[in-house]
This record gives C-alpha cells, structure tokens and sequence, in this order.
C-alpha cells in the first residue's frame, strides 16, 4: 500500500502513530488536560515530523547510505533533528512571534521524541520516495493531532468526574484506562484500505 | 579501518557546523526581551495564580511591559507589587485594592436542616450532583469544604455546617469562588462592609419552610436603601458594592437577618 492513499489512510486511521504504535505517549498522556494545549502540541508535532522528514531524507540517501553508514542512521537523525527544530525555534522567535507563542512551548518538548523519530525511520524502512514521506509525515502528524484532541474531549469527561473515580483509579490511571478505550475504538479502522 | 574512520569524521563534522550554526543564528536572531519584563517578575509574588486573568505572572509582566495591562491587577502582590511595578514603569499606580471572599449563605446547622444524609462521595461537587445537594435549601452552602479543599493558604474551615473564611491571610486568589458549586462566594472590596447571606432562589414560602435566616424577597432592604444599591434577583436581594457604602440601613430593616454588617 505505498499509493498516497493508502500512505495517509494508514497514517492517520490504521496505523494511528499514538492509539496503534503507541509511539508519543508521554505528551499524548502529558498536554491532553486541554483542548486547546492539544491542538497546539498537534500542530507542533505535525509542524516538527514534516520539518524532520525534509531534513532526514536526503542526510540518509545522500550522505549516509552511499558510505554505508545506515546503522548510524538513529544517532544521526537525532542530532539532526534536535538542531533543525532548534534552528527553527529560534527564527521563529525572530520572524513570526504569533506562531512562535502558538507552538513555541512545544517545540522544545517534541524535539527528540519517539513519534518524530519513528516517522523519519519508517520513512526509510519502508522505503518512500521523497514525496511519499512527506505525506507520511504529514499525514503521521494529523493522526496524532487527532488521537490527541479525541483524548482530550474525553479526558476532560474523566477528569470532571474525578470525586466519583475510586481512589485507586483517580488520576493518571483513570486516564490510562480511558486512553486504552480511546485506542481501542481505533482498532476498529484495521484492515481499512487493505 | 575506514568504517571506523568515516562515522567519527561526519560526525565531528556534524557538530561542528551545526554547533556553529546554532551560535551564529542565535546572535542573528536574536529577540530583544525588556529588561523590565525580568523586574516586574522579580516584583510579582510568583504564585502564578491567574488572578489577574494572565496565564501566570511572567505573561501578566510582559502584558504590563507591551501591552500596557494594569499595573495593579496583582491581588496577592497587593500594594507592595503594584507600586513597585508602578516605578518599574515609571507611572503612578493606585494600588489594588484588597478583596475578600464572601459567602453569600448563611444557613447554618441552627437555621436550616438537612434533607437527607449523603453517603457518597464526600465533596460539595458530587453532593451537589445527587438531587442537588443535602441541604433542606438546594441554593446553600453544602459544607463539604471543596473550597477549604482548594484554599492555597488554608483560610477556608467549615464551622456549624457552612464555610468559614478567615479573611487575613487572604490571597485574594478567588480559587473558592470559581469552585463552590452553588457559585456563592463572591470576592469583593475588603471595605465594604454589608453583605446578603442568602442566596436561594426559591420563592418567598418555600424559602421560609427551608431556611430560619432566607431571603423572601420581601424587597424591604431595595426601599431602605437612599442609594439604590439594592436589587431582587432570582428572589433574593444583591447589593452592588459599587453603590453600597456600608451604611447598615439595610440590615435593620431585613425581617429575616439575611442581610448582616461586619
């Protein structure tokens, strides 16, 4: 299924980066108490994994396959990564202080984290072309834009029924349990566009 | 050899040009911040309580510095932070002026009974949830302390029944009016000195069968007043502390004492 289709049917539904990879938990867990901070940490993402992408794939075809270095490939995308959102971060701050204050204090929260990293690896795994990935990365950035604003709709719910939680339950294990229901009603994507 | 060789070369390589092209952008594009904004921090109490309705005390200061937001909106800081603000930015500030929580209820275990007990979970919230709370009267104080609950400086107990608010280490934060259930705390100006206890929103008989200290929207208080400070809504009499100056006339004419002077 490597048609563009299919690539954003996966990326978004199916193979959803958070409710079926389970790759970025730790903000999908940490910034969904609000709507809003989840549309913003989701724009960040989708905003980080396209700009990773761009730059990851031709260090890898370019650099790094022609002197069979791909073994190197997680230690370099990392520092790649780390720097360009850097760099980015700090000409936003200059040139565009609206999308700075909107995404700014995500930036730095995403940077290194293992859904910008797996989109940019997955993308060589299995094996995109250039424009594919990019799809990938957008569409992979979406996907977790949506778990994360589904999550926060129902989280919200749980979180206003904290006093009638059981002890045991109230807090971060009650979101846990709603967070595997949320990626359970996901699964029933499977096998679409197969 | 070479497989060993090549991976350290890029990889210095790499560092090296992106540390200096990290250094070179950063002083290209750097962002003047104003000092100011570093001063009126230091000057603010740093509770980040969202009292002044900015997202915490670093945004209210860069507010006050580019935007020109009040520069005495700061409850906590009260008149020290404002005039220290005030000659950060070189302008004269009128201080803030301290507000106090009240509770708009003064149904107590002598003047009001409990409709049933409740079994469930001990907060007024999901009290409040269940038929619409415990009390004989639905629009009283619960007594389950979700406001002592929230009370950053501990000020809130619940005495006979019904809140008790100690106003002195008063933060002004307004946590426990944005929590009680029954929306019957309601911050206001520490001078004055009239409040209505009773906010039920029952009609006069059914008020009366509720509670010993009810407001039956009799409307005597709205004739007292010279100032026509005094308003009936939703069968109860509100002041408006902007009008009211503490006069007490009111409160002798109040047949059921809903309305008491401090």
């Amino acid at each position: 299924m490597n048609t563009i289709i299919g690539i954003i049917i996966a990326a978004v539904l199916t193979n959803n980066f958070v409710l079926s990879k389970f790759y970025g938990c730790c903000p999908f867990l940490g910034v969904s108490k609000k709507i809003d901070s989840s549309i913003g940490m989701g724009a960040a993402v989708i905003f980080v994994m396209i700009c990773a992408s761009l730059v990851t794939y031709p260090l890898y075809h370019f650099l790094l396959e022609p002197l069979s270095l791909g073994y190197l490939r997680t230690v370099a995308f990392i520092l790649v990564i780390a720097v360009f959102v850097q760099l980015l971060e700090i000409v936003i701050k200059k040139i565009m202080p609206p999308l700075y204050k909107t995404l700014g204090v995500y930036l730095p929260l995403i940077t290194t984290n293992c859904a910008v990293l797996g989109v940019t690896i997955m993308n060589i795994d299995e094996n995109y072309t250039f424009l594919q990935s990019m799809v990938n990365a957008a569409f992979s950035g979406i996907g977790f834009a949506l778990a994360m604003v589904i999550f926060s709709g129902v989280r919200s719910r749980v979180d206003d029924s904290d006093s009638e939680t059981p002890e045991m339950f109230r807090g971060i294990p009650a979101t846990l349990v709603a967070a595997a229901i949320v990626s359970m009603s996901f699964l029933g994507f499977g096998g679409l566009g197969q | 050899m070479e497989s060993y060789i090549y991976p350290i070369i890029i990889f210095i390589i790499m560092g090296v040009v992106f540390g200096i092209l990290l250094t070179v952008l950063s002083k290209v594009f750097a962002v003047k911040t104003d000092p100011r904004t570093e001063q009126i921090i230091e000057n603010l109490p740093g509770a980040n309580c969202g009292g002044c309705g900015y997202a915490g005390c670093a945004d209210y200061a860069d507010a006050i510095v580019t935007k020109g937001a009040p520069m005495n909106l700061c409850n906590p800081g009260g008149t020290g932070a404002a005039s220290a603000i005030g000659s950060i930015m070189g302008a004269d500030v009128s201080a803030s002026e301290k507000k106090i929580p009240v509770l708009h209820c003064s149904g107590d275990c002598n003047v009001t009974e409990r409709a049933f007990n409740f079994d469930g979970i001990q907060t007024c919230a999901s009290a409040k949830r269940f038929y619409g709370g415990t009390g004989a009267c639905m629009h009283g104080c619960l007594g389950f302390g979700d406001c002592a609950a929230v009370c950053p400086k501990g000020c809130i107990t619940i005495k006979n029944g019904i809140a008790a608010i100690c106003t002195e280490e008063c933060i002004s934060c307004g946590k426990c009016a944005a929590t009680c259930p029954n929306n019957l705390i309601e911050l206001r100006y520490a001078k004055k000195k009239v409040d209505v206890v009773c906010s039920s929103k029952d009609f006069g008989p059914a008020a009366v069968k509720a509670c010993k200290s009810s407001c039956i929207a009799c409307g005597k208080c709205v004739k007292a007043c010279r100032l026509g400070a005094i308003e009936i809504k939703d069968f109860h009499a509100v002041i408006n502390y902007d009008k009211c100056v503490s006069c007490g006339l009111c409160v002798k004419e109040c047949p059921r004492n809903a309305i008491v002077k401090k």
